[in-house]
């Protein structure tokens, strides 16, 4: 019988929150433990369990697996959310590094300074709009499918919606021109595990606070 | 019969120079097409070619990639650099996400102005023989094994010998004070392919002048 994976980082959304995404689209049920002081973050590094002393942190099958990236790869491979050969693993490869570097101008930017905050967030608004949504309105229009990859949920949709949901936050009309997005949107929103952690009482977590820059920045001693 | 593999990038290392490494060790064969002028980048794009309006582009397999990690990827699965399960591919990953982090700093830091490029040459020089390093002859040492992963050569041996020549640039002693890493480096430089693509004349790019400066200011307009 297996373990549930077990996540160690802060009480946010920050990098973790795309391998939350994808353990619950999966139905996979996890476990957290949420960093609060820095005695509990200088314990996990010497405990050796921080290769590169950084958190996101995921037990799974036996390994301290670090590296959002690593995780995410390791998790749609597990779960089979990867596509079912070398071809689709690229594509799926492709399109989510894309999304993660549209999220990341979101996800780093609330450590700014407010202006430079604002700029970032305008930033990613504009490139959401003019790069990364354009670009995946034209698969969707390209195959006529209902998902991005071989015509069956894979990461690279989960992670879509997830980059979807969070340039909405910034700014509500951004699908506007795009309504296969939109489509996409509900279609993969109403698959019954992602729609239950969409609603109140699941592992998702809020947009940052002050609270949390506050909590990270005295963890991390930034 | 397929063709090889055509890069798109400018004539410079960037975040093509990983990807050039990669098929050194692989000993495969590709052309290469530079980008002098903005016009050149421009065109490109309205080709429609590049799926995020961004380089790097691989052309391979009836295939146009984008983002360095899922060309990096799917180059490794495909000359067998992956590790042989999906436990080993994702140690090779967390290793190879460690590594890219310290390359994001070296990618950018030659374009960087004056103060900040000090900075972040002391900050490269403190995270390699402080964070990254200790880590790698760590791994090294735990298992006693020629590779890190699996007793075989994969992406992660090739980035980490990368930064090793990367980071020496910056200090020549930087790995004074492990031995592995040393024994890791003259290994892998030993291999034929990989000696031909440190001597002169091989598609290896010298590091980044300030005429090269120039000439991607003008191209990507930063």
């Amino acid at each position: 019988m297996e373990t549930k994976p077990k996540l160690y980082y802060f009480d946010g959304r920050g990098i973790m929150e795309s391998i939350r995404w994808l353990l619950a689209a999966a139905g996979v049920e996890f476990e957290e433990e949420f960093l609060e002081t820095r005695e509990q973050y200088e314990k996990l590094q010497k405990d050796g369990r921080l290769i590169f002393e950084q958190v996101p942190l995921v037990e799974i099958d036996g390994m301290s697996l670090t590296q959002s990236r690593a995780i995410l790869s390791y998790l749609a491979a597990k779960y089979n959310l990867y596509g079912k050969d070398l071809k689709e693993k690229l594509r799926i490869d492709m399109y989510t590094d894309g999304t993660l570097d549209l999220m990341l101008m979101i996800i780093q930017a609330v450590f700014k300074s407010p202006k430079e905050k604002e700029e970032s967030y305008a930033l990613a608004v504009k490139r959401a709009k003019t790069r990364y949504f354009p670009a995946f309105e034209k698969i969707l229009k390209g195959h006529g499918e209902d998902f991005l990859v071989g015509n069956q949920l894979s990461w690279a949709d989960i992670q879509l919606l997830e980059a979807i949901l969070m340039v909405e936050e910034l700014s509500a009309p951004v699908l506007s021109d795009f309504p296969l997005l939109q489509a996409f949107k509900t279609r993969i929103s109403n698959i019954p595990t992602i729609k239950k952690f969409l609603q109140p009482g699941s592992q998702r977590k809020p947009p940052p606070d002050g609270h949390y820059v506050e909590v990270v920045k005295k963890v991390l001693k930034w | 019969m397929a063709g090889k593999p055509l890069f798109h990038y400018d004539e410079a290392r960037g975040r093509m120079e990983s990807v050039r490494w990669l098929l050194a060790a692989a000993g495969v064969e590709y052309e290469e097409k530079f980008l002098q002028t903005n016009e050149d980048l421009e065109k490109l794009r309205s080709d429609g070619v590049l799926m995020f309006q961004q380089v790097p582009m691989v052309e391979v397999d009836g295939m146009r990639l984008v983002q360095t990690r899922a060309i990096l990827n799917y180059f490794s699965s495909k000359y067998n650099l992956y590790g042989k399960d999906m436990k080993e591919r994702a140690l090779i990953d967390m290793y190879s996400e460690g590594l890219a982090d310290l390359n994001e700093l070296f990618i950018v830091y030659p374009y960087d102005p004056p103060g900040v490029k000090e900075a972040k040459i002391a900050q490269m020089k403190e995270k390699a023989k402080n964070r990254y390093f200790p880590a790698f002859e760590k791994v090294l040492k735990s298992h006693g094994q020629d590779f890190l992963v699996g007793n075989k050569l994969s992406k992660a041996d090739i980035h980490l010998v990368e930064m090793i020549y990367n980071m020496e640039e910056l200090d020549a002693n930087i790995i004074a004070n492990f031995p592995l890493l040393q024994a890791l480096k003259t290994r892998i430089s030993d291999m034929p392919n990989i000696k031909k693509f440190l001597q002169p004349g091989s598609r290896r790019q010298p590091p980044v002048d300030e005429k090269t400066v120039l000439k991607a200011r003008k191209i990507f307009k930063f």
